[in-house]
């Protein structure tokens, strides 16, 4: 594991695996989603709002997915100090986070026709914001320490200590449908076994594969962007030492 | 009083707006990486 941990290896293969993943990605999504649409049945209970599914149960998986990769990924630069863990935690910060606001707003529009309402404070909808506001601090929590780094401040582990400690909200996720009352419907699909009959369950499988292959790109792309930007900043700032003292030596 | 919704409205207004945030964000990924790429091999040329 420690040998993919490598930045040289990992931009070896993260230059054909980005436009793979977004393009396979964009292709498999994009055929659920018209599937859904125009093919799969209308449910009989909630009639054709039920195709909101095919992309309200993908984003909602990337959201809780995208903090469970930032735990790990945490973990990883806690106990390791692999620098490419923490740059992929910081990669996965943003789209985990649109991630989930399009899993609120998307469960939001399906509440209105299904549940006559478009929001409860029960426990699924309410664990699920505090996560959006467990990516917005990350996101705050690590500009500052990048900032305070680049001061000369020396190299936090704040935002990875924050990375894991967040991380307890998401078996609260998990369960809050069967701890709390919930208008929420509980799990349809589980370890081995599933409610839904096959009609939705194909569409929607594709589709949270689709979308887990365009999440998976993005991070890569931002990965590889955080990398670029390292990279230049280094070798300008030797560039500048350079300049004052002669001689200085090249490590990028 | 019982309230009547055309379904399909909701429907679309989700696939809308999930499509062009996913879409959006993708794009915007992609195109800031390959700035940053662009920049990292001028620094290194120059």
């Amino acid at each position: 594991m420690h040998g993919f941990a490598n930045p040289a290896r990992f931009l070896r293969i993260a230059r054909w695996a980005t436009p793979l993943c977004l393009l396979l990605g964009l292709a498999l999504a994009t055929w659920a989603l018209v599937w859904g649409v125009f093919f799969a049945p209308a449910d009989t209970l909630q009639g054709d709002t039920v195709r909101i599914v095919y992309l309200h149960v993908p984003t909602a998986w990337l959201g809780m997915g995208g903090w469970s990769a930032i735990a790990i990924a945490s973990f990883t630069e806690i106990v390791w100090r692999h620098p490419l863990a923490g740059i992929a935690a910081r990669a996965v910060a943003l789209p985990g986070a649109v991630f989930t606001a399009l899993c609120l707003i998307t469960g939001s529009i399906w509440g209105r026709p299904a549940w006559g309402t478009w929001w409860v404070w029960d426990g699924r909808l309410t664990s699920m914001l505090v996560l959006l506001f467990l990516y917005f601090g990350y996101m705050a929590l690590d500009a500052a320490a990048r900032g305070s780094q680049q001061a000369g401040q020396g190299q936090s582990r704040i935002t990875a200590i924050f990375g894991l400690v967040g991380a307890v909200n998401i078996p609260v996720i998990h369960y809050s449908v069967t701890w709390w009352n919930s208008l929420h419907q509980p799990p349809s699909i589980t370890m081995g076994k599933s409610a839904m009959a096959a009609d939705f369950l194909v569409p929607l499988l594709i589709a949270t594969v689709g979308f887990s292959l365009i999440f998976g790109g993005i991070v890569m792309a931002r990965m590889r962007t955080i990398l670029a930007d390292e990279q230049a900043e280094a070798r300008l700032r030797r560039k500048a030492m350079r300049a004052q003292a002669p001689g200085a030596g090249e490590a990028w | 009083m019982t309230e009547t919704f055309d379904q399909w409205q909701f429907v679309i207004a989700a696939y809308a707006l999930g499509g062009a945030t996913t879409l959006g964000l993708a794009a915007y990924s992609w195109l800031a990486m390959r700035r940053a790429e662009a920049r990292r091999d001028k620094v290194r040329e120059g």
